[in-house]
């Protein structure tokens, strides 16, 4: 096995739950050398099961896998040692100071001593939490738990990391933040990063590549760019100076693509009929018939788009739909 | 071997640590024990007037109680903090280091005795204080703390079994009452041979709590008296096999990563 193997593969992933629905149903995965991978979907898709069995905390229940170039289920120490997790609760002890977890989590990977110490003021410093080092964890704000666990999944330099919705519920400041860490690590450190979330924003900027998961199947997979070329094209949108002449400005907007709805009430909408579509072609047009624009703007395509074409159903309220299917299942 | 010890005194401390920021915790143990015994010791002294009662103080005949009690109250409240992480995921994130399962248990219960053995020197310190005299000297005394020790994994090792198996604050909550009743059907409060009911004799005899009363009384009002020491130890150690048996099988189970 290459010792620089940072990959995640798997082959027909299943995880059956003896009271619930299949979590998770035959998934293929790749994951390159210091690549993100965004895990996008809802509550109760099977994100955070894929990541309990990649990450060896959850044997599948059919398939195979291998992080880091160690099978999951044979070779579990191996993987352990290659990777770092930050599971979806910030598993702190409100007791505890964020020096005193880094510590204990460092005595747990057998880092000890002078190195020990070392290595935890690096990480408070590299998280921006040396100032609030000895505060205990109840006195921390959300984005300094989620940072305090990015930190102690890189107590021992892992090749390969595991973020479980690190930023759900942290206001944009925080998120921000995050995202850069996280760059950073990849970028610079060559760590390879798999990120659950159900942000569309998050994959979006942060995932080189995005894998949409809805009812335990990869509904879609590739660069975000990828994903939202293939199923929409752009949409204009435009809000007529004078509401009279919103007919007007439709007929002529009509010529580009077709109406579309979702947008304000006073506005008019066309999903342009190709991306390469000349935005000044539809001013010029607009201009000719001297009809006048308050607003004009492009929308492009949107990681929901895709989720909508792959699933029918919206990104956000679709893991409400499939939390009360999995509690009615389990009642 | 070495990283093992440290890991294993690393999350020992922890749990002291844990437990001496939470002052609920370290309180409650301390104080009720000492009412329950002051309210005992009060109410029920007319016994030392039975023919056959064991000593003339029933202060020290009582002050053996507060020494189990402690150990039940560091028992719940260190097993409730156990159960927390696994409801929060902290032994998830434990389990992803290296770390031997076995190594987390030793540390849990590393921890507790300690917490327990505190309590222990308070409880001894008190009864001291309040003119109990130990008939077995400086050595009893010493003894005394081993034997807590021992009483205090017997209930810690059955409560950590509850907390792994069930995962639950709760759960673990409830043992408390539980582990109350066996305390109230035992010898606490009167020497099983003076019990006049039969029916209770009986329960006290089958009851293991009985013998590690016992145990720490015999240390307290007799000078060595060896038969029920080593009785008190065998039913500590024997409670302590099993429930570590039990706590390690339910530990292995919790933690199924591959």
């Amino acid at each position: 096995m290459d010792p620089r193997d940072n990959s995640i593969e798997a082959h027909g992933l299943v995880r059956d739950f003896k009271k619930g629905p299949r979590a998770v149903d035959g998934i293929d995965l790749h994951v390159g050398s210091g690549e993100i991978y965004g895990f996008l979907g809802p509550n109760g898709a099977g994100k955070s099961t894929t990541v309990h069995m990649l990450t060896t905390l959850l044997p599948p229940t059919a398939g195979t896998a291998t992080v880091g170039g160690y099978d999951v289920v044979k070779e579990g120490p191996q993987v352990r040692k290659a990777i770092g997790a930050a599971l979806q609760e910030a598993a702190l002890d409100p007791y505890l100071t964020g020096r005193e977890h880094l510590r204990l989590q460092a005595t747990m990977h057998g880092i000890t001593g002078d190195e020990r110490k070392q290595r935890s003021a690096e990480l408070l410093h590299r998280v921006g939490l040396t100032e609030a080092a000895d505060r205990k964890i109840r006195g921390y704000s959300g984005g300094m738990k989620r940072r305090l666990d990015l930190a102690l999944a890189l107590v021992h330099h892992p090749r390969i990391l595991f973020l479980d919705e690190p930023t759900t519920g942290l206001d944009i400041q925080s998120r921000t933040a995050l995202w850069e860490e996280v760059g950073r690590l990849a970028k610079e450190d060559g760590v390879t990063v798999f990120l659950t979330t159900q942000y569309l924003e998050e994959a979006d900027v942060l995932a080189d590549r995005v894998g949409i998961i809805d009812h335990g199947h990869i509904v879609a997979e590739g660069t975000p760019d990828q994903l939202k070329a293939e199923v929409a094209c752009s949409t204009v949108e435009a809000v007529p100076a004078e509401l009279a002449q919103k007919g007007a400005v439709a007929a002529v907007l009509e010529r580009f693509g077709t109406p579309t709805t979702g947008f304000g009430p006073e506005s008019v909408a066309v999903q342009l009929a190709a991306n390469d579509g000349d935005i000044a072609q539809i001013v010029r047009a607009l201009d000719a018939e001297k009809l006048r624009i308050s607003n004009l703007q492009i929308h492009e395509p949107t990681l929901d788009d895709v989720f909508l074409d792959k699933t029918g159903r919206h990104l956000e309220g679709a893991g409400d739909e499939a939390d009360e299917k999995q509690e009615a299942a389990a009642v | 071997m070495q990283i093992a010890a440290l890991q294993a005194a690393t999350l020992g401390r922890r749990a002291v640590v844990r437990t001496a920021r939470q002052p609920a915790n370290v309180v409650f143990p301390l104080i009720f024990p000492m009412l329950l015994f002051a309210v005992n010791s009060g109410g029920l002294k007319a016994e030392t007037r039975l023919p056959g009662f064991p000593t003339d103080s029933f202060v020290a005949f009582a002050i053996a109680v507060p020494f189990i009690q402690g150990a039940l109250l560091a028992t719940v409240n260190a097993n409730v903090e156990f159960a927390r992480d696994i409801q929060t995921g902290f032994l998830n994130r434990l389990a992803l280091t290296p770390v031997r399962g076995i190594v987390l248990l030793l540390g849990q219960l590393g921890g507790l005795l300690t917490i327990a053995l505190v309590q222990a020197v308070f409880y001894l310190a008190v009864g001291l204080a309040f003119g109990v005299h130990l008939e077995t000297g400086v050595g009893g005394a010493v003894l005394l703390l081993v034997l807590e020790a021992v009483i205090a994994l017997a209930f810690a090792s059955f409560g950590c079994w509850a907390a792994l198996r069930t995962g639950s604050t709760e759960a673990v909550q409830g043992l408390f009452p539980v582990f109350f009743v066996f305390l109230f059907l035992s010898s606490m409060n009167i020497p099983r041979n003076l019990i006049e009911a039969d029916w209770f004799r009986w329960v006290a005899t089958i009851n293991p709590v009985s013998y590690l009363i016992e145990a720490v009384r015999a240390l307290v009002i007799y000078d060595w008296h060896w038969e029920p020491i080593l009785l008190g130890f065998a039913v500590g150690i024997g409670m302590s096999l099993i429930g570590f048996a039990l706590a390690t099988h339910a530990l292995i189970q919790r933690m199924a990563r591959s």
